[in-house]
């Protein structure tokens, strides 16, 4: 019975996944939308809420190629038919699968404290509903993405073709061993869960590169783990906390 | 007599059926959150009593007919509510975000109060409609309480979790089928109720009860990804434990493993505990390289200044330090494991795959729980490693801030540093929070446990070292050497890991490979361990003071003073608050305003028609004083004691079965006796009263004298004589508590019968916030402090309705 079942929601995430697949782009990135509005209120919210949390490893404020580029990503094309309404809120949203579209103000800072440039090459690890690999595609030069799920990965290589990303890639599999045809990388960003920091994808950043990944549940992002490693190879990790926090002994 | 058997009968089901609920909540969500909604859903028991005041007249006449209907409604809702709240969407992490989610949590609420309301009610019938038997009802129904609750665990441990439920519903149907079969005129009713008594137990599908976890918990996620599966499955009142193979994507299990690590976890098989909490069970073939791993963790520590140790790990899990400890060549290790379906499915079902760890010569294990076996133990050991098995994200999240852990408080600390051998090492692994929490209070706790062994440098025998996710401490039996403190050191280098503390190290040294924006844990050592320690105390953020066996709240964090700040965080800050206790604190504030409105709302109806009249307004408030102290009171007792007996009977089980059943069984043995003693020995209920409010006073100071010495002279003795000793203690206090309720029930219904309801309705509101209370109570006071409040609370109780003898002298009955 339970075979059963897990069989047919395979076969109907598949059929979602070939069906979105073949839809006609609806809404092409660029383009006047109806969502503009809303989106530029959701990035006026996170530049409010950078502005009340302070400086976070040292840097004021979400970089202006950032927060340009979730202006321009449709935030609302990766979230489920039946939470479009939501999807410009500050707020994680479910996606199915025991998976969640990160909140807006958490994805615009793991992107800022990756240091991104144009030239960069990005790995992405957990694609989930590929929003967040959609704003590296902004950013950088090649963005890669892996999914282990294969019904989420399926989707999300859809949806990035559908909206012409096509310096992002997005594959089924496992991530634990990088992107090998591909490093090293210039930031390499981990969403999805895990017990320890794959070692083999700290030998896949470049030196002078960054790694993020933020630690907590699906809802709620307890902090974030930087790993930076230097130019001659020495790798460090800093934990920093996605809001303000006076000294934790006493009110100076 | 079958009358009785009938209240008791449905008694037992309503107790079964909330010990199941928080199993299945458990399941589904989370623990605390568990603890949430059964709290407020037993308003129920409140509700009953409201409503019996406003519809008593109207059934006085029709007692048995009222109790069979309560008692069919209540079979026919137990499994409707479950099923109701099964299909919902109801997500606790979503409860802040998604403005439905309080909507569900009504629903739930209200489906699973229906259940309660309807076996409350009609047990508060039978106690408003047969005033002279008052006694004997609470008699029947306190022992029926106890009855079932030893029931439930024993159908917990013998059947799934989901066919539980049918037979909760049988029962209540039984107790319908009980009172009708001898009344003529209902008898084939009763004979017709026998069907659904019997085939609710046999033909319920239990597919509709067995609880779907959250498809966020760690189990759902895993089994998202292609290839894995369920291999094997484990129920007991303990935990529902779940086999996950691989599938082709390893799990990789290896919390906190250094970033310059070389070797990767071997395949494994995933070992969840109510669907979260993953513990690995490793494939070992023999060949030690495979655990090379687990060197790159910081729990590898003291196994680099040992050669050959003897070794005693606190909770064995999947194996993972067994390993490490064979590893590094134990000459003998001894594992401590609580749940018995671990032990069975590493050692015996899984044998094969863990390359038979646990039969491997110089290895023993043992089914126990770690406290009560390091008491009993004889032996000295190198090697003391509690292993680190509660999941990070619920110790991230505060999920834990309200579970009592008597596993790291001070007296506990004393003891495993007792049975360390010369040069002897303690190693605890805890995860590393951030802000800085759990290490930080582990420390406290070992500097004061050294210090009240007489050490007076607790410094110099301390070494905490940690990686971004892990921190381990050591106490050594022993100051440390100088090529032990250069071992750690370059123990830590290797791997990346910072040196947190070390006797004799500088502040440069630490805060190296992974940065705090500064040096918390060196900083704050250092000032625990310095002149300075309780303004440290004070002026720390969190709250790390060290937990004792009386306050044993390891997880809990947060302060007061705290929370303001992280309020004004915006939902960022929410994180930081510690989920257990915003969900204690939501849990205090409905059950008191629902508790409160159900209290109230009866009495505009009662002014309304004249009863509880002008002529005893005073005797209103009196009952209300009395029903609302006792209500706390007994609940205050059991949770405290409960928990003190956890520490004597070790397993949690027995000590809920043991501790649970004995109070509720001898209450109700002491309600009967009180009954007896009032009506044919002819004692006012007065003396009565003052009688029982004395011996419990008397009986819980000196349990609470003499239960740490009497519980370490008794540790070492077999399980059946403690549970003896634990009923021997437990047994004379409970007796006496049961006998306020019947009396001042029966005091009521002499004087006031329409009170009657209300009273049952005051108690049932009491009890539920009792045991929310408790818990903040005991956060913040210790259990001490909740038993002498508690005798207080007696004390006000028999003050309000007995204070002068001649009102305790029944005047004639009214009816």
């Amino acid at each position: 019975m339970e075979r059963v079942s897990a069989a047919s929601r395979v076969i109907a995430a598949s059929i979602v996944a070939v069906l979105v697949a073949a839809a006609p782009p609806e809404r092409a990135v660029g383009e006047e939308d109806e969502f503009a509005d809303v989106r530029d209120r959701m990035v006026d919210k996170i530049e409010d809420i950078a502005g009340a949390v302070g400086p976070v490893d040292g840097r004021g404020g979400i970089d202006a190629a950032v927060l340009a580029a979730m202006r321009r990503v449709p935030r609302h094309l990766f979230v489920p038919d039946e939470l479009v309404d939501l999807a410009y809120a500050d707020r994680p949203l479910p996606i199915g699968y025991g998976q969640t579209i990160s909140q807006p103000y958490i994805v615009a800072l793991m992107t800022d404290l990756l240091d991104l440039e144009p030239d960069h090459v990005a790995l992405e690890l957990g694609t989930g509903s590929a929003y967040q690999a959609a704003i590296l595609g902004e950013l950088v030069s090649r963005a890669y993405s892996i999914e282990i799920v294969p019904e989420l990965a399926a989707q999300a290589a859809a949806r990035l073709a559908r909206l012409g990303y096509e310096n992002v890639t997005a594959r089924e599999g496992d991530g634990y061993y990088g992107w090998p045809e591909h490093a090293p990388f210039d930031a390499i960003i981990v969403t999805a869960a895990a017990s320890h920091v794959p070692p083999p994808l700290v030998k896949q950043l470049k030196p002078g590169g960054r790694m993020i990944i933020p630690v907590g549940s699906r809802f709620s992002v307890q902090h974030l783990l930087l790993v930076e490693k230097e130019a001659e190879g020495a790798v460090r990790t800093r934990q920093l906390l996605p809001v303000r926090f006076v000294p934790l002994t006493g009110g100076h | 007599m079958p009358f009785l058997l009938a209240v008791a009968a449905l008694s037992a089901a309503a107790l079964a059926y909330e010990v199941w609920l928080v199993r299945a909540f458990a399941i589904a969500q989370w623990h605390h959150f568990a603890h949430m909604v059964i709290s407020v859903a037993l308003l129920g028991y409140g509700a009953s009593g409201t409503f019996l005041v406003f519809v008593r007249e109207r059934l006085a006449e029709r007692l048995i007919p009222g109790f069979a209907l309560g008692a069919v409604l209540f079979g026919i809702t137990a499994p409707a509510g479950y099923m109701v709240v099964r299909a919902l969407p109801l997500n606790a992490l979503e409860l802040l975000w998604d403005p439905y989610q309080p909507l569900y949590l009504l629903v739930v609420y209200l489906a699973l109060a229906f259940p309660f309301f309807c076996a409350a009610g009609a047990i508060g019938l039978a106690l408003t409609l047969r005033p002279k038997a008052i006694g004997r009802i609470y008699c029947a129904d306190l022992v029926g309480a106890g009855a079932g609750a030893l029931a439930i665990v024993g159908a917990l441990l013998l059947v799934p979790t989901g066919e539980c439920l049918g037979l909760i519903s049988g029962l209540g149907f039984a107790a319908a089928a009980l009172v009708l079969i001898f009344q003529a005129p209902a008898r084939k009713w009763g004979m017709a109720l026998i069907v659904p008594a019997i085939a609710a137990p046999l033909l319920w599908p239990a597919e509709w009860s067995t609880p779907r976890p959250s498809p966020y918990k760690e189990l759902s996620t895993a089994l998202q990804v292609p290839g894995r599966h369920i291999v094997a499955e484990r129920h007991s009142p303990l935990a529902w434990l779940t086999v996950v193979d691989s599938g082709a994507t390893p799990f990789r299990h290896a919390p906190g493993l250094s970033l310059s690590a070389e070797s990767e976890p071997p395949s494994q098989l995933g070992v969840f505990t109510d669907g979260g909490a993953m513990t690995a069970i490793n494939r070992f073939d023999g060949d030690l390289e495979t655990a090379a791993y687990l060197d790159a963790t910081t729990a590898a520590l003291p196994y680099h200044l040992l050669r050959r140790p003897r070794v005693l790990i606190l909770g064995a899990g999947g194996g993972s330090d067994l390993l490490l400890a064979r590893y590094h060549d134990a000459a003998k290790i001894d594992a401590v494991e609580l749940n018995a379906d671990m032990v069975d499915l590493v050692g015996s079902r899984f044998a094969d795959f863990a390359g038979n760890l646990h039969q491997m010569p110089g290895i023993t294990i043992h089914v126990a729980e770690a406290r009560s076996f390091v008491a009993a133990e004889q032996r000295h050991f190198d090697v003391i490693q509690i292993a680190l098995l509660d999941s990070f994200s619920a110790a991230a999240s505060g999920l834990h801030a309200l579970n009592e852990s008597t596993l790291y408080t001070v007296e506990a600390l004393q003891s495993y540093v007792d049975r360390l051998a010369p040069g002897g090492m303690l190693a605890i692994t805890r995860w590393l929070a951030v802000p800085p929490r759990d290490g930080l209070r582990l420390f406290a706790t070992a500097v004061q446990a050294l210090r009240a062994a007489g050490v007076d440098e607790p410094g110099t025998r301390l070494a905490l070292v940690r990686s971004w996710k892990t921190s381990t401490l050591l106490v050594k039996n022993g100051p440390f050497s100088s090529a032990d403190l250069s071992t750690i050191r370059s123990f830590c280098r290797e791997r990346s890991f910072d040196l947190a503390f070390l006797p004799g190290m500088t502040a440069d040294e630490a805060n190296r490979f992974n940065l705090l924006d500064r040096p918390h844990f060196f900083e704050g050592a250092t000032a625990l361990l310095g002149p300075e320690s309780e303004a440290f105390l004070d002026r720390y953020k969190f709250d790390v003071v060290p937990t004792t066996d009386d306050r044993p709240y390891f997880f809990h964090f947060l302060k007061w003073r705290t929370i303001g700040e992280l309020l004004g965080m915006g939902s960022g800050g929410l994180h930081l608050l510690e989920a257990g206790s915003l969900i204690l604190a939501a849990t205090l504030l409905q059950a008191v305003l629902l508790g409160t409105v159900l209290i109230l709302a009866p009495l505009t109806a009662l002014r309304k028609r004249g009863l509880g009249e002008a002529s005893q307004p005073l005797l209103r408030i009196r009952v209300s004083i009395y029903f609302l102290a006792i209500g706390l009171a007994f609940l205050f007792i059991e949770i405290a004691f409960i928990q003190r007996f956890m520490l004597l009977l070790g397993h949690p089980i027995y000590a809920v079965a043991v501790v649970l059943s004995g109070f509720l069984i001898f209450a109700g043995l002491g309600s009967g006796a009180a009954n007896i003693l009032s009506r044919r020995l002819g004692v006012t209920r007065g003396q009565i009263i003052w009688l029982a409010t004395a011996s419990i006073g008397v009986l819980a100071i000196l349990d609470l004298l003499i239960a740490a010495d009497l519980f370490n002279a008794l540790r070492a003795w077999p399980q059946p004589m403690k549970i003896a000793a634990a009923l021997g203690l437990i047994g004379p206090l409970a007796f006496f508590m049961g006998m306020p309720f019947p009396l001042g029930l029966a005091h009521t219904a002499d004087h006031a019968p329409a009170l009657v309801p209300w009273a049952w309705g005051i108690n049932g509101c009491a009890s539920v916030v009792s045991a929310v209370l408790a818990t903040v109570l005991a956060l913040h006071f210790g259990f001490t402090a909740v038993v002498l409040l508690a005798l207080g609370l007696y004390v006000t109780a028999a003050l309000s309705l007995f204070l002068r003898s001649e009102s305790s002298r029944p005047p004639p009955l009214r009816f």
